[in-house]
């Protein structure tokens, strides 16, 4: 951290710290005993409500919906990637008619929430003779279209935050301008940029979750159906845990390898250091 | 243009509910984002430590299965009956609180050091720090990210009409009842959201960023 708010404590800051500690750690025991106290109350660490996690046909189900989850998460990674290339190059380039909409279009599908987006393929297409989406296909249409906008701004301020000589020699090399862009300048914004990236990553995981509202059988469309299962108990919260566990671990080994390739980056090169904001 | 005239009675009944799930959730991640912030600055460690670990559990789950506990969980606990407004608030506050603390702990860090220890110099205590000098000037640089956060909140609230809550997300389930047109709906649901967040919430943004630009 840049600033620091505090000096180095001395005695009497020391004891007080000490007090805010135990008091801190007192509060949070407590939120997470009565947590945990209101789910055993409730009963839902009895054996009958987990009881149906220890079938096998259940955890195959499981890694069923964690591929299913995975796999749209994947191709809406490579599309994303790919179209945000496409716009962030169309948004830099001279023409005006491919710049302007370009423009738009980024504007435009990151103001659109979504769900909304999601259901416009799942619902609205069809209406009007469609044929063919399958919920699949709507998440992974919607995803792309969403953070590919993010995305390609994510690239522009990353190509436009390089030195200008960058641009200039190349063109001064003889290289047309696409390959200027292509060759020169967007393996570098890619290497500047590849944290915010990688956080849009995480931003399309844990979006894939949406898919639950427009029946894709993922992880959490599979919670909600164990968790309807009147003979185990109706297990809604072990299964939501469950849930919330393999979603968290996912993250956070996708957040592990932001900052390893983020260490590993910054070790070999000075990397550009801009801001972008990716609030998902 | 008909779908909008008919079922005026739906869309603004629905976009209502998402001003109001709005505005509530804003208001209370704002109060909850601060004080998250405030404490994974503070000079104890269990504080930071508590803060980080609800920023990173939060902020790494979908906010579906967040909504999702609390519309269908919560009610197996046997506490006390919530609504699924009260329900989806809660879920989007607890959710947006982690962005807005991320965005305001980087907006404390771009204040100068030199406020914080001209502050203690002249015997302020860290709240009165953090209160008095520094979050004031924070809140200044953190204009823009924290309006991404509450453009990102806006469209969020529709991922509660999955959880039975009756906003703009929802218009296209009673659309499907009545049977209208559900692709001409679904348009205007996304062109006022567009409206909303291009032609009010964008240029607000600008307007508050030009007038509070901090000068240094």
């Amino acid at each position: 951290m840049s600033s620091v708010l505090f000096d180095v404590p001395g005695p009497k800051a020391r004891v007080r710290n000490v007090y805010l500690n135990i008091a801190t750690i007192v509060v949070v025991v407590a939120v997470i005993a009565f947590i945990v106290f209101r789910f055993y109350e409730s009963g839902q660490f009895t054996a009958k409500k987990w009881e149906i996690f220890t079938f096998p046909r259940v955890q195959q189900m499981f890694l069923k919906a964690i591929g299913a989850t995975l796999s749209a998460f994947a191709v809406a990674a490579v599309g994303s990637i790919i179209l945000g290339i496409l716009l962030a190059f169309g948004r830099l380039s001279d023409t005006k008619w491919v710049r302007v909409p370009c423009y738009w279009f980024t504007e435009l599908f990151r103001a659109v929430p979504l769900l909304i987006l999601m259901m416009i393929m799942y619902y609205g297409l069809p209406s009007v003779g469609v044929k063919g989406i399958t919920p699949f296909l709507a998440v992974v249409v919607g995803l792309i279209l969403y953070n590919g906008s993010v995305l390609a701004e994510a690239f522009r301020a990353g190509i436009e935050s390089l030195p200008k000589g960058q641009r200039e020699a190349g063109l001064a090399m003889g290289m047309s301008k696409g390959q200027v862009l292509r060759i020169i300048l967007l393996p570098q914004a890619i290497r500047a940029m590849l944290p915010v990236i990688i956080a849009q990553l995480v931003v399309i995981l844990k979006d894939t979750a949406l898919g639950f509202l427009i029946t894709y059988n993922e992880i959490l469309f599979l919670a909600n159906y164990l968790g309807s299962q009147g003979q185990y108990g109706s297990p809604v919260v072990p299964a939501l845990m469950v849930t919330a566990v393999i979603y968290v671990g996912l993250c956070l080994i996708l957040s592990g390898i932001a900052k390893f390739t983020e260490y590993k980056m910054s070790s070999r090169t000075r990397a550009v250091k801009i801001k972008v904001d990716t609030a998902g | 243009m008909n779908v909008l005239i008919d079922n005026s009675d739906l869309f603004i009944t629905g976009f209502k509910n998402t001003g109001i799930l709005f505005v509530i959730s804003g208001f209370f991640a704002l109060i909850l984002g601060t004080v998250v912030a405030g404490m994974r600055v503070s000079p104890a460690p269990a504080m930071r430590a508590a803060g980080t670990l609800y920023v990173n559990a939060v902020r790494n789950t979908p906010l579906t299965l967040i909504l999702a506990f609390f519309a269908l969980g919560y009610p197996k606990l046997g506490l006390p009956d919530i609504s699924f407004m009260t329900a989806a608030v809660v879920g989007l506050s607890l959710y947006t609180a982690t962005y807005v603390s991320e965005a305001i702990r980087s907006g404390i860090n771009t204040v100068a050091v030199g406020q914080s220890e001209a502050a203690r110099a002249i015997g302020l205590t860290f709240m009165q720090t953090l209160s008095l000098i520094v979050l004031p000037q924070a809140f200044r640089s953190v204009v823009p990210p924290l309006f991404s956060v509450f453009i990102a909140l806006l469209k969020n609230t529709t991922v509660a009409a999955g959880f039975s809550v009756f906003e703009a997300g929802a218009i296209r389930a009673n659309l499907s009842e009545r049977g209208e047109p559900l692709l001409p709906g679904l348009l205007w649901v996304a062109l006022i959201f567009v409206v909303l967040v291009l032609g009010i919430l964008t240029p607000l943004q600008r307007y508050l960023e030009k007038k509070w630009r901090v000068a240094r």
